[in-house]
């Protein structure tokens, strides 16, 4: 109920609507110190162009390099990342996390 | 996700409901649940709990690892009231992750130099709350002490299924406030939904402590199971 995906997603319905190519990313699963919850959404366009966040800022120029080969090949993906300790000692927490990412195509 | 999934999202958040996707992970299968249908749906225990705690998450269903996104709406704090108290809610409130607005019609109490950046609509509240989408997502506090402000905006907040309302001012002040609803119409079941004196008793004294203790009693109402429901 406290997030705040709605741009987030109705950009993403726009960007499709107007031709561009759209994958969608998306927090399913987390352990450990996973800065952002399940159900985290980021939204990415043909361009690389994306908005919101699966992490503290670490992962999202991983997910969005294989949002692309989502959106070329149409074929949904499960990613798997370690949260950096470096970013996690930013937060206090030394022992990192993991967040698992699925990023499909829309349309 | 279908373009058309996610049109359906976008409709139903912009309209307040809460809307679940489900996900089957291995094959990438997705269904949409719209709040209507939740009632029938077979996953309706799990997804109504989902959707009280506001979490997405993992689940097992014969066998299948789904996972079951819940988009539900923000919520919202509606005060009646620019006074003092309400000055030590709104940002608590917000920090809450609460979308808030304050409702005045008394210019003095209601200026953007003791609401800093807040929505602050100086009306009266026959006319202000129609427009604010008062629904099953908002919690509601009346806290201007002055029954022709808070006693009209208790009879909207009644029709309006506010999952919170609270009401400021003693026992004796309420009773005599129960007396006035009743005579405007007030069922006895709309009565009791008003929390009243507000806020959980932990013996606050100053504004920021009341804010708490409203803050406290709010969070509770939206968190905790309600008796008989899932």
């Amino acid at each position: 109920m406290l997030d705040r995906n709605e741009d987030i997603l109705q950009a993403a319905e726009d960007w499709k609507k107007e031709g561009r190519g759209v994958a969608l990313a998306t927090v399913m699963e987390t352990w450990g110190s996973a800065p952002r919850p399940a159900g985290s959404n980021l939204v990415i366009n043909d361009e690389g162009t994306f908005l919101g966040s699966v992490s503290g800022g670490c992962v999202e120029g991983a997910v969005v390099t294989e949002a692309l080969d989502v959106i070329a090949s149409g074929e949904p993906k499960m990613l798997e990342f370690g949260v950096a300790d470096e970013t996690a000692w930013n937060v206090g927490l030394s022992c990192g996390g993991t967040i698992r990412v699925f990023v499909e195509k829309v349309g | 996700m279908k373009l058309e999934t996610l049109e359906q999202i976008n409709i139903e958040r912009a309209a307040r409901r809460p809307v679940f996707v489900v996900t089957d992970v291995a094959s990438g299968e997705q269904r949409l649940v719209k709040a209507a249908d939740l009632a029938a749906d077979p996953l309706r225990e799990e997804l109504a709990k989902q959707l009280r705690m506001g979490r997405s998450a993992m689940i097992e269903a014969d066998g299948r690892k789904l996972f079951v996104n819940v988009h539900a709406p923000t919520a919202q704090l509606v005060v009646i009231g620019a006074v003092h108290i309400s000055q030590a809610l709104v940002p608590m409130a917000r920090a809450l992750g609460y979308d808030v607005t304050v409702v005045d019609p008394r210019t003095a109490f209601a200026s953007p130099e003791r609401f800093p950046d807040v929505p602050l609509i100086a009306e009266w509240p026959d006319e202000a709350l129609p427009r604010l989408n008062v629904d099953r997502f908002t919690a509601f506090v009346a806290v201007t002490h002055d029954p022709k402000i808070d006693d009209p905006a208790l009879l909207h907040a009644f029709k309006s299924g506010c999952f919170y309302i609270g009401a400021l001012g003693s026992r004796k002040t309420h009773a005599r406030r129960v007396e006035r609803l009743k005579a405007q119409g007030a069922s006895d079941a709309e009565i009791a939904s008003i929390h009243a004196p507000i806020g959980l008793a932990i013996g606050a004294v100053s504004p920021g402590e009341v804010a708490v203790s409203i803050m406290a009693e709010i969070t509770a109402a939206l968190r905790l199971p309600k008796a008989g429901a899932p």
